[in-house]
């Protein structure tokens, strides 16, 4: 293969300029002449009906210009599962019942936002409490009150995946364990709050610039919450201040300030602060994992029975795909010749969970890797090798999952415990010094339509100019994670431009082509990458036509753009300059400008995912055996994200989900009571700062993923996965305990140091 | 009541007339739409917001404008101040990968160069220590520690 020209270089990102220099606009940096503000009023309990709502002295306080509760909007239930209605459980703002402290109640437009949050203070609500349920056991109870009137058990989803024969895979097992494990809710903590303003425009429809992942489905969402069609409705990515799945659903600030600027006529604005978004903001999904595992004597795994229940919070949010790809996880990295999965989406009083950063994988693969581990050591193999011995192989089949196309796991394995010196470490480190292994796998994007798109999954198109230029455009949205500097790469590289020959407009559903179902799943180097790779495609065969036309060429020459010029292979000669080739194409097609389109949908890829990556991470630490406390020597990641596009990028996105995966283990946590999120600043939730961070070392395994553009595939989501487990069996490795119950505390270590884990000496 | 003040942001004087509780990120936002300082939190743990006033960091969502009357603001407008020659700080960041979502980037920015203006060769745990103020989610902070050494470098006096 022809090496690459601008895949694989450290280019810059497109937009650091602008953000080195302060001049990129995100949402809440945005003014309309005119704009009001908005502010939500939230619900104090977690479970109650609604009596009665008097807003008569909210309306009458001067500077305030509207006023609205649930039932002064079109009572239409929304939700991402649009293929099944039954899923789409909530309302913009509460019609009969509140499920959650924070749980939107009202919503007022001012002039501006001191005189809008001193008018929430004057709506009088009238409720009738009900009991709160604030654990998935007490919602599962038979005598639960109902939480959603349609929903009897609070049980919303259930999932069930089933290969092989789980029991009589444990019936000739030589080793069987069975283990539960607790895993917590954590935050996104995305520093930009949601934030989004909306403008009636001059024909009665709406434009609405919001700090989301998925414009389309806001669009389409917003469209049916407001009785409007879909193409009344134009959304608008400004630059997003971070996501990570949980800015990835319409949410009640986009509907309010669209309503609200319908019913005014002025422009309004809705930005949450901090506080409101740690107590009433989406979050990663809590999980009770029980986990029935067994072996050969020689490591050789057998059967999984695995049975994972998610509290969902008072929401369905994107809590049916974190169900559907919990179980997914639970038969990845390893080849389980026997598998059972039981999930249940379970509804409580609490701020709703939803999709975050690996999406049902680091709940699922912790279980699964520190389990591995106490497999390990009960049979007495090494982590390493057990993994080797059963880590999944190109060409494997999982039945209802997926079939692996491109996998460098195994290699993965092999490079951290080669550069981490595993054998020697695991051997010999000394007291409060410990090494820990965790490995993971990840989607490429989904597969399975549960938003019912009726378009393209990621589409693009590329105008090209006689000046040498083209235009990108594409509703794929850069959240920060650097989409749109890869997919200038991939264009660069198609059509053999420098970066500074491609402007690009990402992400605005009046003007993009439709659709892309936007920034989640690490979709978007694979499927919009695709799109514009094959738009891109389209542009050559035109200019190789107009070439071939102007040199009389056989038929048979292969050409290429390269370098700013369109040619045949090894006759540069007969070339011209992209411009020109542009150029003649248009003079043949009497001055028809010269674009094209081009999309993908996967297909024949499963239900799951058309591609997959892999990784395997360690983690070195030292405990403090007086005070439990843990602190992080060293990380080492191999990892096999297909085709590097950019280094650089992928290093940012493998350290971020470091910092993530270290906060996830030992620090971050809600700190709850009744229903009530208690720590709503970033003084006590405690997310890990410069000063936390290990040192790493990495190591690309490249393969070629022949599904991905130039052979890419995911990168960063996956990684959030790994950190986690590593750092509890390095943990365990130091002090004997064994962390079934995520976060580790330095209360839990000094507890199970002194029940008789074991003590190195 | 409102209150006059006057302030100096990136070396132009500017005499506002203001409510006596706003904050100096609310003027610096609503009133002189220099949007570049960000507001994270509110309540001075992310340093989003960071901005020198008089050389000092502070955190702009926590100084009342009218205590700082009279002062000379810095704010990330006024790093690159032609528009075309960035700043070394700023140069940095672009070229080692310190900027994701960007969110964060005016404050650290903004740290950091508080921090080479008292240390001109800070190692990486100055570094870092320097930085820990500036919540990031997106980096893990690694491109950004290796872009202020850079800066540190390209600013030493020659």
């Amino acid at each position: 293969m022809e090496p690459f020209q601008m895949i694989g270089k450290d280019v810059p990102r497109n937009d650091a300029r602008a953000k080195a220099t302060g001049t990129a606009a995100y949402a809440d940096d945005l003014k309309l002449p005119g704009m009001l503000h908005g502010r939500i009023l939230r619900s104090p309990l977690a479970h109650a009906r609604i009596l009665h709502i008097d807003t008569s002295r909210a309306e009458a306080l001067t500077g305030v210009r509207c006023v609205i509760t649930g039932q002064d909007i079109p009572q239409v239930k929304y939700g991402n599962w649009r293929l099944f209605p039954d899923t789409q459980d909530e309302y913009a703002l509460a019609v009969d019942k509140v499920r959650f402290i924070g749980d939107e109640v009202a919503a007022v437009a001012a002039v501006d936002k001191d005189t809008a949050q001193e008018a929430l203070e004057l709506i009088d609500v009238e409720y009738e409490e009900l009991p709160g349920l604030f654990d998935v056991e007490s919602a599962m109870a038979g005598d639960a009150v109902p939480i959603h009137d349609h929903c009897r058990n609070n049980t919303s989803v259930n999932r069930k995946i089933a290969y092989g024969d789980v029991e009589k895979g444990f019936a000739e097992s030589d080793y069987v364990r069975e283990d539960t494990f607790r895993v917590h809710a954590v935050s996104h903590a995305y520093l930009e709050p949601c934030s989004a303003l909306a403008q009636l425009d001059l024909d009665g429809r709406i434009t609405l610039w919001t700090s989301t992942q998925v414009p389309y489905i806001v669009q389409c969402l917003l469209a049916s919450t407001l009785e409007m069609r879909e193409n009344d409705v134009r959304v608008i990515k400004p630059y997003v201040g971070g996501g990570f799945g949980g800015k990835m659903e319409l949410r009640t600030w986009e509907f309010c300030a669209a309503f609200m600027a319908k019913r005014t006529g002025r422009p309004v604005k809705f930005t949450l602060n901090r506080e409101e978004e740690f107590l009433a903001g989406r979050r990663r999904h809590p999980m009770t994992i029980h986990s029935k595992v067994g072996f050969k004597k020689d490591g050789a795994l057998v059967a999984k029975d695995l049975k994972i229940t998610l509290d969902g919070g008072a929401y369905n949010a994107m809590g049916p795909t974190a169900t559907f790809l919990c179980g997914n996880f639970g038969a990845m990295l390893y080849r389980y010749p026997n598998y059972a999965f039981y999930g249940r989406h379970v509804y409580t009083n609490k701020p709703p969970a939803s999709a975050m950063r690996g999406f049902g994988a680091p709940q699922s693969l912790y279980a699964s890797e520190i389990q591995m581990n106490m497999a390990a050591e009960a049979l007495g193999i090494d982590p390493v090798d057990i993994r080797l011995k059963n880590a999944q192989k190109s060409g494997d089949k999982i039945p209802d999952v997926a079939t692996i196309s491109s996998c460098g796991f195994t290699e993965s394995i092999q490079e951290v415990a080669r550069m981490s010196d595993w054998k020697k470490k695991r051997a010999s480190l000394g007291p409060g010094r410990g090494i820990g292994i965790g490995c993971y796998s990840f989607i490429s994007g989904g597969v399975f339509n549960w938003f019912n798109t009726q378009y393209p999954f990621s589409a693009a198109e590329v105008r090209a100019f006689s000046d040498g230029t083209v235009h990108l455009l594409t509703m794929a949205s850069d959240i920060g994670q650097g989409s749109d500097t890869a997919l200038k790469q991939i264009l660069a590289e198609e059509l053999g431009l420098r970066m500074e020959d491609i402007r690009i407009t990402s992400a605005d559903t009046a003007m993009t082509p439709q659709a892309d179902l936007g920034s989640w799943g690490s979709r978007v180097t694979l499927m919009a990458g695709n799109a514009v790779v094959d738009a891109a495609r389209k542009i050559k065969e035109r200019l190789f036509g107009a070439l071939s036309a102007r040199y009389n060429l056989n038929v048979i020459y292969e050409m290429e753009c390269r370098e700013g010029r369109v040619q045949p292979k090894g006759r540069p000669d007969r070339g011209m300059s992209f411009g020109e080739a542009v150029a003649m194409v248009q003079k043949a097609s009497r001055g028809e400008p010269l674009v094209a389109r081009g999309s993908y949908t996967p297909r024949d890829k499963g239900l799951v995912t058309p591609a997959f990556g892999f990784g395997a991470q360690v983690a070195e630490v030292e405990v403090d055996r007086q005070t439990g406390l843990v602190e992080v020597k060293k990380m080492w990641t191999a990892h096999d994200c297909g085709t590097v596009i950019n280094p650089k990028g992928v290093e940012g996105q493998l350290a971020g989900s470091i910092q993530m995966g270290l906060g996830y283990a030992l620090s971050e946590q809600f700190v709850m009571e009744e229903g009530r999120t208690l720590n709503t600043n970033f003084l006590d939730y405690k997310m890990p700062t410069a000063l936390d961070m290990p040192p790493g070392e990495v190591v690309h395994v490249e393969t070629y993923e022949p599904e991905g553009p130039m052979g890419a595939k995911e990168c960063g989501e996956g990684l959030a996965s790994p950190t986690a487990p590593a750092i509890s069996d390095a943990v365990y490795h130091a002090t004997g305990y064994r962390c079934k119950d995520l976060p580790i505390t330095p209360e839990k270590i000094l507890e199970g140091m002194n029940a008789g884990g074991k003590k190195k000496s | 009541m409102k209150q006059l003040l006057t302030l100096r942001v990136n070396g132009i004087t500017h005499e506002l007339s203001i409510d006596p509780w706003r904050t100096l990120n609310e003027v610096l936002r609503d009133e002189l739409n220099l949007t570049g300082t960000k507001l994270g939190c509110g309540s001075g743990d992310c340093g989003a917001c960071t901005v020198l006033v008089d050389g000092r960091s502070v955190s702009s969502c926590l100084t009342l404008a009218a205590s700082v009357d009279g002062k000379e603001i810095a704010t990330v407008e006024g790093l690159a101040p032609s528009g075309e020659q960035l700043h070394p700080v700023q140069e940095s960041f672009v070229e080692n990968g310190a900027i994701q979502c960007g969110f964060c980037t005016a404050g650290m920015e903004m740290s950091a160069v508080y921090l080479l203006g008292r240390n001109n060769a800070p190692d990486e745990e100055q570094i870092r220590a320097g930085l820990s103020g500036n919540l990031c989610r997106c980096t893990g902070y690694n491109q950004i520690v290796e872009a202020v050494a850079a800066a540190a470098e390209k600013m030493k006096p020659s």
